[in-house]
């Protein structure tokens, strides 16, 4: 427990010299892991869920939800991925695994990674919107800690939303909370379950507003800061704190706007990130692409978690949340990921397109070269491609990757 | 106006001069341990040839992966962008470029200016590049300069299939175990890094004219492996291994 304290706190020390800002932030978290962490001690469950995972009826239960995919990025992010994915390795999985996967695998074996590991779940929730991969990593936990897995089966939608998809996915949810009521043995309250959709989709409005933000110039925050931002819209989505914290935050960027205030002082061109972040070099990253005036303004990752908000009926939150979850940015075909690409490239008047080729994730580097040609077509608007991983720092070439962005800006600027 | 380009690169370190656009002289030596002291001596000598005051140099631009090590310069640009100016400089027809260098490979469309429109790197792996060709021929025991005329003589090249450089090696050494040619192997080389090569220039979408700039243009024998690969013929000028350094000096004429 000490350990996360110490951990937590030092981040906030270190954040509070460069950013503010982020005081607020690492506090929710802190106290968010340790309630997570001392679950048992105040009698309430912990569930293990994909980020893409329904997660509302768990709050509505008083369950904590515990993000394994967050913890991978904070592994990342603290530099600890390429110790726990060998460790991994060493097990007998293959490197060619999600590095989420491996070293949360890796981690629960030894309590290992920047909070010392996460709390032992008495239950866990697999969806499949964002990959097949989570299905074998969820077996893989379920049996390690011996606690009930649910599978909530979200078929992908090559083309379209079917009726029979939505009446398959719907059942799925009766299902679901079914197996919520059987593992705390006890009712689901539906008036609970409501107050929390409503919590939650005015939560993914406020964070839709925060990052369309960014239209205006200099755009007052930029990708970096939406993949700080982000963690509380994937963690807490449903509570009344992620809803206070949304708020403020706009109401921040808003006023930077009315000040004039850019994430990147001069930016001269704006640009549109793709996929996951590449979490142990943000930073590196961030002023890489500074260094040029260019501010990446948008990106298709942190909008994945308000981007389904179209299918959801406030006033039916529950049966909504069959098509809500199902179509979402990466559950859907090349085709429609590219016009909402290029729905981003027009609202955010971006000059460039940067797309992690992500080692990990199959699923999302599956058809960026395509989509990469359909802007191109489109809107004439070129794209770079960079090859590296989320959380393994063993596959990313800090000199390759320089090069290709030192070359993709001299190419936008000459274009000018 | 005078300006100078100097190009270092993994291997080897190029400098150039010209003249109010008209190229004096170019100069190239082994890169070894220290970028900076290369791209300087590189410089010092082209100057001492050319029989040129430093003084006399108005602007001088570097390029390749060692170009942020000369602190001497007025500016700092990529390979990508100089090898479509040294490509535009030499050929102003040409629209696209393959640059095979030391340890990576590129290959850039550029318009009729020679302003680079779009372009692709190798991922990071040294296959299909001038340090796989060096590996191969110190297990082959050849010297890399006759590697091209070498392949064009054999009579059924071998297949090497391996995308990593030491796999492919064992491959290569297996194949001199059974008793292969040395010829047939080398082709297979060829074809091999051909192959590779072309799945990433057929990414970017090559147009015609195109010219190979780099190390490796002077292996005829990765160049037939090549325009077999890409179905249209491919243009090696004599200054191809110069052609980014020349880009940097051609550049230098517009920086302000």
């Amino acid at each position: 427990m000490q350990e996360i304290f110490l951990f937590l706190l030092a981040g906030v020390r270190k954040k509070i010299l460069r950013f503010k800002k982020h005081r607020k932030m690492k506090d929710i978290l802190t106290v968010y892991y340790l309630e997570a962490k001392s679950a048992r001690v105040g009698g309430r469950k912990v569930a293990w869920i994909t980020s893409g995972g329904p997660v509302e009826p768990l709050i509505a239960m008083n369950i904590i939800p515990v993000y394994p995919e967050n913890h991978g990025a904070m592994i990342g992010a603290s530099k600890m991925g390429a110790g726990l994915c060998e460790l991994s390795e060493s097990m007998g999985y293959s490197s060619d695994l999600c590095s989420y996967a491996r070293s949360d695998i890796a981690c629960a074996t030894v309590n290992g990674g920047p909070i010392g590991g996460l709390p032992r779940p008495d239950m866990l929730v697999c969806c499949n919107n964002i990959c097949g991969t989570v299905l074998k990593w969820y077996e893989v936990q379920a049996r390690y800690f011996n606690a009930p897995l649910f599978i909530f089966d979200t078929p992908f939608c090559h083309t379209g939303f079917g009726e029979e998809v939505r009446r398959y996915v719907r059942r799925q949810l009766d299902e679901y909370v079914s197996f919520l009521e059987k593992t705390c043995d006890r009712k689901m309250d539906g008036g609970r379950l409501a107050g929390v959709g409503k919590l939650s989709l005015e939560a993914q409005r406020l964070w839709q507003a925060v990052l369309d933000t960014t239209v205006n110039r200099p755009a007052p925050m930029c990708a970096f800061d939406a993949f700080f931002h982000l963690a509380l819209i994937v963690t807490l989505r449903g509570t009344q704190e992620a809803v206070d914290y949304y708020r403020r935050l706009l109401e921040r960027m808003n006023d930077r706007v009315a000040r004039g205030v850019g994430a990147v002082a001069d930016e001269k061109y704006r640009l549109l990130w793709d996929n996951i972040p590449v979490w142990h070099r943000t930073r590196w990253l961030s002023e890489k692409f500074a260094s040029h005036s260019a501010c990446l303004v948008a990106d298709t990752y942190t909008s994945a978690w308000c981007g389904s908000m179209k299918y959801i009926d406030e006033n039916n939150f529950f049966d909504s949340m069959a098509e809500a979850y199902t179509r979402i940015y990466l559950n859907i075909g090349v085709d429609e990921m590219a016009r909402t690409v290029l729905a981003m490239i027009d609202k955010y008047k971006v000059d460039g397109m940067v797309m992690h080729s992500n080692r990990s994730c199959k699923p999302y580097s599956l058809g960026q070269y395509d989509i990469a040609k359909i802007v191109e077509r489109e809107r004439g608007i070129p794209s770079l491609i960079i090859e590296a991983d989320m959380v393994d720092e063993r596959s990313f070439s800090e000199s390759q990757v320089s090069t290709r962005i030192d070359a993709f800006m001299e190419m936008i600027k000459a274009s000018r | 106006m005078i300006t100078a380009g100097i190009d270092i690169g993994s291997i080897s370190t190029k400098a150039t001069v010209l003249s109010d656009g008209k190229l004096l002289g170019t100069r190239l030596i082994f890169t070894g341990y220290n970028a900076e002291a290369a791209g300087r001596a590189v410089f010092e000598e082209l100057l001492k040839e050319l029989g040129l005051e430093r003084s006399a140099i108005r602007r001088v631009i570097s390029t390749g992966y060692g170009r942020n090590s000369v602190k001497f310069v007025d500016k700092a640009v990529t390979e990508i962008t100089c090898h479509g100016a040294g490509a535009h400089y030499l050929d102003p027809l040409v629209r696209s470029i393959i640059d095979i260098g030391g340890q990576d490979s590129k290959a850039i469309v550029i318009d009729g200016k020679g302003k680079v429109k779009n372009f692709a790197m190798n991922d990071k792996c040294a296959a299909g590049t001038g340090r796989f060709l060096e590996v191969m021929a110190r297990a082959l025991e050849v010297d890399l300069e006759v590697f091209g005329n070498l392949s064009l003589r054999a009579g059924n090249p071998s297949k090497i299939s391996s995308l990593c450089t030491v796999f492919a090696e064992s491959e290569v050494i297996s194949l001199i175990s059974k008793g292969e040619s040395r010829e047939n192997i080398i082709a297979g080389i060829h074809e091999s890094i051909a192959a590779r090569v072309a799945a990433m220039a057929n990414r970017v979408g090559m147009i015609p004219p195109l010219v190979m700039t780099g190390g490796v243009a002077k292996n005829a024998g990765v160049v037939k492996a090549l325009e077999k690969k890409l179905g249209f013929s491919i243009l090696v000028s004599g200054y191809a291994q110069v052609n980014g350094a020349i880009g940097a000096a051609v550049l230098a004429m517009n920086i302000k």
